[in-house]
Parts: C-alpha cells; structure tokens; sequence
C-alpha cells in the first residue's frame, strides 16, 4: 500500500511541477489586456542590449502593460523563423513579431497573416518622418505591413588603412568603381597580402554579389531586379557576375566556412585590407579598441557611392494577435523618436526617422544618418529586403555553387531561373 | 468466446496505447507528410490542387538536389567504408590478443557517448581550411610538423569535400562497429578454432572458412546500422558547415526547404529519405524474421 502511494504523491509533485513551469510567470493571457507579446530572435550580444533599451522605454511610456519575452535564440533568426511559422500555422500568433522589412515579409502576406498598418502610419504621423524613399520600399500593393525598429546599411566597404597604406593606397579615397578597385586589390596582393579582401559563408557572398550588382547596374538597375524591370541575364548583370569572379580570387580560401564576424576578424588583424559587411561590424571594431578614421575606416562600396542599401528589423501586427491595443502600444514605441534612439545607440544602427539628432550618435553612424537622408534608398538581397525567402534561398544556393566552381555562366543561368521561378 | 477474451484480451489492452500512440504519432505523421508532398503547397498558404508526383519529377530534374544526392552518396561511401574497415581491424587485434584490453575497448567506444553536434563543433576547427599563416587545426599541425605538403582544403574542396566530413563520423563509429565485431568473434567457440587448426588450416585459412562466415550475420548488422545513420546525416553537417550549397544532403535541404516555407518541397524530401531507408532496412527486417524462424 505504501509504495503505490508514493508513487502517486510522487506523481502529483512532479504534475504540479510541471503545470508551474507552464503558468508561471511570463506567459501570454489572452483574457488579460495590459499584456504584449514580442517575438524576437535578439537573444545574445548587442541585439540583446539593443531589445532591452527598448523594452525600458516601452515601460516608461506604458507603465501598465506588461512586456512578454517570445524571444527564439540561435541560427541568426532562422530557429525563430521556423518556430513562429508553427505558432502561425497553429493560429497561436505572438502579439507582434520581428522580421527584416520588405520582400521577405512577403510570405506572410500573402497567407493573409499580416494586418494593414497603413491607417497607422498615417495616425502617427511616420508618413511625414520616415524617409519617401523607405515608406516606398515598404508598401507592398499599396498597404504596409511593418514598423522599422532600425536601419542597417549593407554597402559598406571596411578598409585596414595600416595595410592599404603598406602598399602605397590611400585608404580615405573610394576607388571609382569595382575595376579600380580590383587594380587596387591587385597592387595589395603583389606588395605581399595573400587574401586583399576578406569574406566569409553564403549570405555573406551574397552580399558581395548585391553590391557588385548595385554598383555596375546603378540603383534604378538594381531595383529592377526584383520587379521584372531588368532582366537577369541583360550585359549589366554578366559584367557584375564577371566581376564578382574577379573579385573572388581575392579572398581567403576558408571563405566557405567564415561567419561574418570571423571574416571580418581577418581585416582586423591586419591579414586584408578589404571586407564588404553591414554596418553591424562597426561593433566589432569597437570592441577590438580601434578608432575611426584611424586604424579603420569605411566607404560606399566602390560603384555604389550615392546609393543606401537598406536593411531594416521591423515589427508585425498579426492576424487575431490577442492584445491587438497593446501590440500597437508597442509598433508606437518603436517608432517614437525616444524609442529608436535608445535601440539604435546600443545596436549600433541607425533610426528610420529622418527627425533624429546625428550628434547624439558615434562617428561612423553620423556617416550613415547623412546618407540615409540624402542617398537613393535601394533593398538588400542578403537580408531579406529585396526578395521573398525563396528567392533569396535559390540565389544564395546558386551563389554557393559558384563559390566551388566559379563557373559564370551557371550563375547567371541559375539566377535567371531562381528570377523566373519566383516572379513567376 | 469468452474464453477466447480472456486469452487475447489482457494483451491487447496492454499494447493497445502503444498501438495507438504508433498509429498516430508515427504512421498517421507519415501518411500526412506524404499527402503534403503530393500537393502544391509551396508557401504558407494552404494547399489548393492534389498534383500527384509532380513534386517528385520536379526534384529529381534539379540540379541542386542531384547535387546534394552526390554529396550523401561520396559521405555514405567513405563513412561505410572507414567504418568497417577500421571497427574490423580494432576487433581482429583485440581479438589476437592485446594487454591492457579494456583500456583500448574503452578508448575506442568513447567517441561513441560524444553527440555529433558536439564533436562537430570540435571538427569545424580541426578541418578548417585556410592554409599558410592563417591556418588552424589539422592544417596548423601539419604546418608546425613540417608536413605542410600535406595541407589540404578538407571539406571545401568541390569533389572529396564530403570525405572530409565523413571523417568525424568514422571517427565516432568505428569504436561500435569494433564492439560489434568483437562480439561477433567471441561468440565463435574456441572449439571451432582447435578443430580447424587440428585438420591442419594454416591462420589464413582458418580465417577464411571458420571464422569470417561466422561474423556475417555481425557484419550485415552493423552495415545496416551505419548505413541508416549515414542517410539521416544532418547534425553534423550543420555543426560543421552550417546549410551551405557546398555540403548540402538532403536532410539539410529539407531544412533549407522547410524554412523558406517551402512544405511541399520538405514533405517531398522527406518522403524519399523514408524511402531510402526503407530499402536499406526493410529487407534486412525481412532477412532477420527468416533466418529467425530457420532457428526455430
């Protein structure tokens, strides 16, 4: 008899256990209204610090509601992607979710997940404040569907002046274009730098190819792309593919293996001088104690001067989120003027309204505010802006191949498959 | 009848929740994975049309899924064949005779309690591919032995790449199918031994006739067991390369697939990985069932 008993006592311990995990603090209740529910992959490093100053003015601006962690953490937001699909697909959706701004929102849309956030614009005024040029690239079919948090640029060329300068290159001066630019690579590598430009896995090639192509088919070229404007095996895009492969046989030979930041840790030790990554690298520099303008410094990709390759994370509002009120409370702060200050000075990114003070933010993002305002405002293939998921992930494959074969008409024939395929 | 109850009830009662459970979880689960890659539901919205194998011919007239079939194909190859042949000769020298044999079972089987996650974060490094200066891991001790010829790209290398990959698994596998040859061996009588070597058979011999027909049974076993791992290759890819063109199979195909919201794709390639299974272990089920009911 006794044993049984235990047994049971045992049992019921471990279900209370358990039903406390489930209903202990920081779960969402669709009953209680003073509740948000953000879905985010900003987990670790600065993007955590970034989701935290944001959550502290969040509190300040609504003392009453109550902020709900769903961060996903892992696989740069693709654990995320494929753990929010599920919530979707099982009408369990968060009361907001992030997701890189544009095309790649274009999923979601289409299975009618996403409510109109036109009608919020519009209340809030952020039709007057974000740039024309980003509100255009963020209306699908006349409706928009997300709130930018933040604004990365993806065409910034990182330069070790110490070894541009061993080779007689004066690193404060862009080449022109992508030729000059390989003559200059040519010099680094004859005066002793084995791998002149450093680059790291897929999307990061990617990247690289984006930029290419931005800077031989100019920004209305490039935005062609992905409306069926300019087509994909027109001359501009074989000379970019060409020149891509001239600027592959600068780089290192682990390239296929590198995350972003290894790559980059390459031009920080001195081993390349060049090194194409988002604006989000500007925090590694400063972490390794470097100066800029001094020890590094940045330009437009060469070819790309004048042009803003824009990458955004922006908020959602689902379809039948259960605290629709506050998930607004929240899209308002994000986009308030407080809100995006405090998320972009600990991110290390720049805020979509034009109304923020430069000065309030370091060197390089002063650079980047300016050009924000002033540049052609283009999308980025590499992070979603530009094409829908499986477009991207047809041309991030064919990218791959190349890596290994480095044959250019493939290339060019899997990218003009990939754009058939997706515009249909 | 109520007999008959009473025989067959009690049983059925106690199974019946697995039955149960199995039927949903595992062939339910099935049959609707199927009945998604047989439809057109390429994105999130719900599928509208029954398309019949479409998907099937689509995949197989790709070249980045042929590609990816290569690339499990080269990993199967070398992960069999490293297998075998290096848990063989560790049970044939335990087998002769080594001191201190408990030591060398445990050395071997250890890699065996590692994840390959684990051990692939380890062998990212080892086979990292930059050479010359910047080299790291193997490259970086061939360099410091003055091997340096003997650098190599590992598995960035377009054609013997996945032999690179291949070799963390051998390294962790080995030391089973080792365990599983040396049970093979200790399971032969000595007597057949002495009897042979009696009628005079040279080692060899001895080898050849007595003791390798014995260890078949063993061998077919553990070729089934390290062949259906290697078709299910996954977590060590990702932890060594992440879902790359380069080291694609199809299991992180389905990966890539299932993310980009793809699901009839990922149902599709997940159905022919079942499949690929299915032949591998379905006959040797069968095989099994057989020379069991022989014994009897």
């Amino acid at each position: 008899m006794r044993k049984p008993l235990s047994l049971i006592a045992g049992a019921a311990v471990l279900g209370l256990a358990l039903a406390g995990c489930s209903t202990g603090g920081g779960e969402s209740d669709p009953g209680n209204a003073d509740q948000v529910e953000v879905f985010t992959w900003w987990a670790s490093g600065s993007e955590k610090v970034g989701l935290d100053a944001l959550v502290k003015v969040f509190n300040e601006q609504y003392p009453d509601i109550e902020f709900i962690n769903a961060s996903v953490a892992g696989g740069a937001g693709s654990n995320a992607k494929a753990a929010l699909a599920s919530r979707l697909e099982a009408n369990d959706p968060p009361d907001t979710f992030q997701a890189h701004a544009g095309a790649e929102l274009t999923d979601y849309i289409n299975a009618g997940q996403l409510q109109d956030l036109s009608s919020f614009y519009e209340e809030q005024g952020l039709t007057d404040v974000f740039p024309a040029s980003l509100i255009e690239q963020l209306t699908v079919d006349g409706a928009i569907y997300s709130v930018p948090s933040n604004i990365h640029r993806a065409n910034v060329t990182w330069v070790n002046t110490a070894v541009l300068e061993g080779a007689g290159i004066d690193p404060t001066k862009a080449p022109a274009d992508i030729d000059a630019w390989i003559d200059d690579l040519q010099k680094l590598k004859d005066s002793g730098v084995e791998s002149p430009l450093a680059l790291g896995t897929e999307w990061t090639q990617m990247q690289l190819l984006e930029n290419v192509l931005i800077a031989d088919l100019g920004a209305e070229g490039y935005s062609g792309l992905w409306t069926g404007d300019t087509a994909w095996d027109s001359d501009g895009v074989k000379t970019a593919v060409d020149h891509y492969g001239e600027l592959m046989k600068f780089v290192n030979s682990d390239f296929a293996g590198l995350e972003w930041d290894a790559a980059t840790q390459i031009l920080l030790d001195g081993n390349a001088g060049y090194n194409v990554m988002g604006d989000w690298a500007e925090a590694a520099f400063v972490q390794a104690g470097q100066t800029y303008g001094d020890e590094y410094t940045t330009w437009p990709t060469p070819g790309t001067d004048g042009v803003f390759d824009f990458l955004a994370d922006s908020f959602t509002l689902p379809v039948g989120a259960p605290h629709e009120q506050a998930a607004k409370d929240w899209l308002t702060t994000i986009s308030s003027a407080e809100g995006q200050k405090a998320f972009n000075i600990a991110k290390g990114s720049i805020p979509a309204r034009t109304d923020a003070t430069a000065s309030d933010y370091p060197a390089y993002q002063q650079t980047a505010i300016t050009s924000f305002a002033d540049d052609t405002v283009v999308s980025s293939l590499a992070h979603g802006a530009a094409a829908s998921i499986s477009w991207s992930g047809d041309i991030s494959s064919a990218v791959g191949k190349f890596g290994t074969d480095k044959d250019a008409a493939s290339l060019v024939s899997a990218l003009v498959a990939a754009a058939d395929k997706a515009l249909g | 009848m109520r007999k008959g109850i009473r025989n067959w009830g009690p049983p059925l009662l106690l199974v019946s929740p697995t039955v149960v459970i199995l039927g949903i979880f595992v062939y339910g689960l099935i049959g609707a994975n199927v009945s998604v890659s047989l439809s057109d539901r390429h994105s999130l919205q719900p599928a509208e049309n029954f398309v019949g194998l479409d998907n099937y011919f689509a995949l197989f007239a790709e070249e980045r899924f042929l590609h990816s079939l290569y690339n499990l194909g080269m990993f199967t190859l070398f992960f069999i064949v490293g297998t075998m042949v290096f848990g063989f000769l560790w049970a044939w020298m335990l087998d002769k005779g080594v001191s201190a044999e408990g030591v060398f079972r445990s050395v071997y089987l250890f890699p065996m309690a590692i994840s390959f996650v684990a051990s692939g974060v380890v062998w990212r490094w080892l086979l990292n591919s930059a050479e010359g200066d910047r080299a790291s891991g193997l490259n970086r001790i061939f360099e410091s032995l003055g091997l340096g010829f003997l650098q190599n790209p590992w598995w960035s290398d377009p054609t013997w790449g996945m032999a690179a990959i291949a070799l963390p698994a051998i390294w962790q596998l080995s030391g089973y199918v080792m365990a599983l040859f040396l049970s093979g061996f200790r399971g032969i009588p000595e007597e057949l031994r002495e009897a042979a070597r009696m009628d005079g058979a040279s080692e060899w011999k001895l080898y050849r006739h007595v003791i390798f027909p014995q260890l078949s049974p063993v061998a077919l076993s553990a070729l089934i067991i390290v062949g259906h791992m290697s078709l299910k290759v996954f977590d060590l890819i990702m932890a060594i390369t992440k879902a790359i063109y380069q080291t694609e199979v199809p299991a992180t195909y389905l990966w890539v697939a299932l993310t980009s919201n793809d699901y009839a794709k990922a149902a599709t390639i997940a159905t022919i990985l079942l499949l690929f299974v299915a032949v591998l272990i379905v006959p040797y089920l069968i095989y099994t069932a057989r020379s069991e009911k022989a014994e009897r």
